[in-house]
């Protein structure tokens, strides 16, 4: 098994809340990032796919095919984007970078398993060079 | 739905590859410049990996500001700008990057609730880093 990561960068706005709580708790649980008007990062992603290099391009996946995957199915939604108002899966889950990591894999799963080879293996998300957010598919 | 948070954290520390057990020759042929009388510095990143349940009230494994803490406590205030060498925990042990990472795991167990530690990565230089995971039985 090889595993192959392909790195790629986004830049969003976002802001922690759960609309179940009263203002005060969301204040004490989540300090400055639930300043409603939202702040933002400059978030990198790195996406793992394992399999078994192929005997004639001696490749686990197309780099470009994965770029154009990473493009397609999430930076296009995330890049440039209050992740809060404008992506629907954070209209429901809190964009924490957890809740990012996760929700990157599940846009990812579908095109990078039904290609064939390889499997989606990680997705870890930075949300500055010195904090990030993982999930392996567990369950 | 388990999920992983880590966290990098920077230190300075010195130290010198020097073990008791060994000759002045083997000691050089071993560590090389490591072994150099007085010692020498690094500037550490020390990589903290948390694995748990993402909570689902809050999206998160672990709080942050909790985390912090457990590392700047029981690492940070043991480890930054001191000498390793003179620490009880490398009284018996070579302060190599491999026990050090042994030793901030050490450290840290049990520390990162509710989450759990899952690796401690330190590296001693851009090109040079170690990880730890438990004892793996």
């Amino acid at each position: 098994m090889v595993f192959l990561t392909r790195r790629a960068t986004f830049s969003a706005s976002h802001f922690y809340w759960n609309d179940a709580w009263s203002a005060e708790k969301n204040q004490q649980v989540f300090g400055r990032c639930a300043n409603r008007n939202g702040h933002g990062h400059n978030y990198t992603l790195e996406v793992t796919v394992a399999g078994q290099p192929d005997p004639v391009t001696g490749f686990v996946v197309d780099l470009k095919w994965l770029k154009d995957v990473m493009e397609r199915d999430v930076l296009s939604a995330y890049d440039h984007r209050h992740l809060n108002l404008e992506v629907a899966e954070f209209k429901v889950k809190i964009p924490t970078t957890e809740n990012i990591a996760i929700a990157t894999w599940r846009r990812l799963e579908p095109s990078v398993n039904a290609a064939g080879g390889a499997k989606l293996s990680r997705v870890r998300v930075y949300e500055t060079p010195e904090i990030f957010a993982e999930y392996r598919g567990e369950a | 739905m388990k999920g992983y948070f880590g966290r990098r954290y920077m230190m300075s520390a010195s130290h010198r590859l020097h073990s008791d057990t060994l000759t002045e020759e083997e000691n050089r042929a071993a560590y090389g410049k490591c072994n150099n009388p007085h010692g020498h510095g690094h500037n550490y990143v020390i990589e903290v990996l948390a694995a748990g349940a993402v909570d689902p009230e809050t999206g998160m494994v672990v709080d942050l500001v909790a985390m912090d803490e457990a590392v700047r406590t029981r690492v940070l205030n043991r480890f930054d700008h001191v000498n390793l060498n003179l620490d009880p925990m490398f009284a018996e042990v070579v302060p190599t990057t491999e026990n050090l990472c042994k030793a901030v795991y050490k450290l840290l167990e049990g520390s990162i609730k509710p989450a759990r530690l899952s690796q401690v990565r330190v590296e001693e230089t851009e090109n040079n880093f170690f990880e730890y995971r438990g004892e793996e039985s």
